[in-house]
């Protein structure tokens, strides 16, 4: 078994526990579709989303010769299908490769960093870190660290220096070095700060005029915790940058990280990686059909 | 988006005038909406589900359906709901022994540390002595994180290091305390899992060593269902006094509170509103109520706008739209006033029915504001009073002088005639308004 179902293990076996089968009774009452409900809401898809499901159910729950129709299985191939419909994430042209990671304050970005950089490494890529979080207090030594524990070199500035600076400097020093992965790391900031959001815009700019060989993306940092806002935050991040995969951290907890739902549905961007702990491995790809069925039992 | 509910609520009632009286099936509607407003607020649905039904009760209260306004009567009983889980008053710290503990948990990047900092900072203006603690050994960098904060606001950390159980360092740090004359410990504990029971059971080990005064769960504003169990489960580990709800100065809606506050019922101690050690603000449980309908915290916003304007100045102000007098000069002294009152963008989250992004023409943010700014100083007092005297040559030196472009002076010029114009349609209707924006 792949490392979420034992991230997620943790709990209750969440995986491997049955999906709830409350719903495979045959008709839809209007009992079923208020569990079905309940059973969507509590994993944070929020309510458009869980009404569109909702609505799919409707349609689909079969012509009356049928004896009993698996809901739940209705709505798991909705789920399902909204991810896949999703295009595939495509590795970019352009050396070194520059991932910089991005999202709000304490979804996990440096950790997601050193599990990243240690699952690159073991596929034997060379790789380099960015300590551009010049704000918050020791997010540099921070980075040092799970530099150290994946001995990979890191470049850093000191506290308040420009991000973007930092981050040529990297880059810069990447390709002198014959390095092919720059992993950033950033500042978390609330999308609403637009200064903030400005700050990162430039990172993007200033690499994309320096080093014009580079591919540079944006990979957006969602907690699993997190509700509807979310929504919003990915919204706007992805208006702002080039945002080409998102990673959900913080999925060994009992939240189900549902919002990825409506995220996927309306900005369509892969989701690429889950954190599932705190350890150097605990990071994995994300795969549509354990999330599916851990969001749909108990 | 309270707006929106009642307008929603307006529709549902509208066929009422017709019937002459209520019917159940019009609160069935409201109450319809709410449950709505409330999901997207990130409320519990298990907690929706009480909530509706509490206030269906009382909503289907004769007073409600013989009243002529049912529909705000209902929004009245429903921000009263509210209110009531949320707690009914501000709540106060306030500590009273001496030595007093604190202590400070929650999950992974709640904001504990920062909210450790921005505490020792509060409790310094009262006159208190802390002493912080860094009992997060497991964190890369989290003890540097807790010592550099320290320094930044001159108070001392304890921080052993991470090769110390954090028994111990609780236990060190009670005997620092006394021999340094601190007369407040501050425990800033590592983050964790709920459902981590080893983790779960050191913080109840911490607790039985430091007997808190007060212990704080500190929940990220933005935290969707999970909020509830996140709650129970350190309620009964540690048995928490109170929370603090982080990250405030975003957009969410912040249902998480009242999730929490039903589930926990402890009262919310603080909340934090930005990164610097400074922004830390008491809970009102009745702005709050409002955010989560999506109301915007519009008293919140009343009050920073008597801080920086004086009714006299009001007065004027509302005399000059009436009269459309408003000149690139008021203008630019409104500017500055909101620029006093705080970042644009919080100021704008804070106004009911707006998103930021478009409750101006091009999303005007802190940078724009600055543009315009220039822009407008480097006209003449004349220039300013008169825009129409503006032509090529002026505006080629306007933008000059300010490092803008032509094509920006103009843009500015339009955006005026365009505000004058709403301002005229806004300062119509809106009479009762205790301030006018020129943005709104």
């Amino acid at each position: 078994m792949n490392r979420i179902v034992r991230g997620l293990g943790k709990t209750k076996a969440r995986l491997i526990a049955p999906l709830r089968n409350i719903f495979s009774s045959g008709k839809l009452s209007q009992d079923t579709i208020e569990e079905l409900e309940d059973l969507l809401f509590s994993a944070d898809l929020g309510v458009e989303a869980t009404d569109r499901i909702i609505e799919k159910v409707r349609e689909k729950q079969g012509a009356p010769h049928e004896a009993s129709v698996d809901f739940l299985a209705i709505v798991k191939e909705e789920l399902i299908s909204v991810i896949e419909e999703v295009p595939q994430y495509l590795v970019p042209d352009g050396s070194p490769r520059v991932i910089v990671v991005i999202g709000v304050n304490g979804v996990g970005k440096t950790s997601t960093i050193g599990k990243l950089t240690s699952r690159f490494k073991a596929e034997g890529k060379k790789v380099l870190l960015a300590a551009c979080d010049t704000f918050r207090a020791a997010a540099i030594e921070q980075l040092e660290l799970w530099a150290q524990k994946t001995k990979t070199p890191v470049v850093r500035q000191k506290m308040g220096s420009d991000p973007a600076a930092v981050a040529f400097d990297a880059v810069y020093s990447a390709t002198a070095r014959g390095i092919d992965t720059v992993i950033i790391d950033t500042a978390g900031r609330l999308h609403t700060k637009s200064n903030l959001m400005e700050e990162l815009g430039k990172i993007f700019r200033v690499l994309k005029v320096k080093m014009p060989d580079a591919s540079v993306e944006g990979w957006l940092v969602l907690d699993a915790n997190a509700g509807q806002n979310s929504i919003r935050q990915a919204e706007v991040f992805v208006d702002a940058l080039p945002v080409t995969g998102l990673v959900l951290t913080k999925l060994d907890s009992t939240a189900k990280g549902g919002a990825i739902i409506p995220i996927q549905k309306n900005l369509r961007i892969p989701v690429l990686y889950v954190g599932v702990g705190e350890g150097e491995d605990d990071l994995e790809p994300f795969d549509s059909h354990a999330f599916v069925s851990a969001l749909l039992s108990d | 988006m309270f707006q929106d509910l009642s307008e929603k609520f307006a529709r549902v009632f509208k066929e009422l005038r017709g019937h002459g009286k209520v019917r159940e099936a019009h609160i069935h509607g409201a109450m319809k909406e709410v449950r709505r407003a409330l999901l997207e607020a990130d409320v519990n649905y298990k907690v929706v589900k009480g909530f509706i039904s509490n206030v269906s009760e009382r909503a289907l209260g004769q007073k409600v359906l013989d009243s002529i306004t049912p529909d705000q009567q209902i929004i009245k009983i429903v921000h009263e709901e509210l209110v009531k889980i949320l707690g009914s008053e501000p709540s106060v710290f306030r500590l009273s022994g001496s030595p007093s503990g604190v202590m400070v948990c929650g999950l992974q990047g709640a904001g504990k540390t920062s909210f450790t900092a921005k505490l020792a900072v509060h409790l310094k203006k009262k006159g208190r002595s802390p002493l912080l603690v860094a009992a997060d050994i497991y964190r890369p960098a989290a003890v540097e994180q807790l010592e550099v904060l320290g320094r930044e606001i001159d108070t001392p950390v304890f921080a052993p290091g991470t090769g110390l159980p954090v028994a111990e360092i609780v236990r060190r740090a009670a005997a620092e305390a006394k021999k340094s004359f601190r007369d407040t410990i501050i425990v800033d504990t590592a983050g964790r899992l709920h459902i981590d029971g080893e983790m779960m059971a050191e913080l109840s080990i911490v607790k039985d060593i430091l007997r808190p005064e007060e212990s704080l769960l500190v929940l990220d504003s933005m935290t969707g269902q999970e909020a509830v169990n996140v709650a129970r489960e350190f309620k009964k580990e540690i048995d928490f006094t109170g929370v603090v709800l982080t990250k405030l100065d975003g957009d969410t809606r912040g249902g998480a509170a009242l999730s929490v506050s039903s589930v926990a019922q402890v009262p919310i101690k603080f909340v934090c509103v930005g990164e610097k050690t400074g922004d830390l603000e008491a809970f009102y449980p009745d702005r709050m109520a409002g955010r989560i309908l999506g109301m915007g915290d519009v008293l919140s916003l009343v009050e920073k706008a008597q801080e920086t304007l004086d009714e006299k100045m009001v007065k004027e102000l509302e005399g000059k739209l009436l009269k459309e007098s408003f000149t690139l000069e008021d203008f630019l002294d409104q500017l500055q006033r909101l620029k006093k009152m705080g970042p644009v963008d919080q100021i704008l989250g804070m106004l009911p029915g707006l998103k930021a992004k478009n409750a101006l023409p091009s999303g005007v943010g802190e940078k724009e504001m600055k543009k315009i700014e220039a822009i407008i100083q480097s006209m003449t007092p004349l220039e300013r009073r008169s825009p129409q005297l503006i032509g090529g040559s002026r505006k080629r030196r306007i933008a000059n002088g300010s490092g803008s472009s032509v094509q920006d002076v103009n843009r500015l010029l339009n955006q005026f005639q365009q505000m004058k114009k709403m301002m005229k349609r806004f300062s119509k209707v809106a009479g009762k308004m205790p301030v006018s924006f020129p943005f709104s």
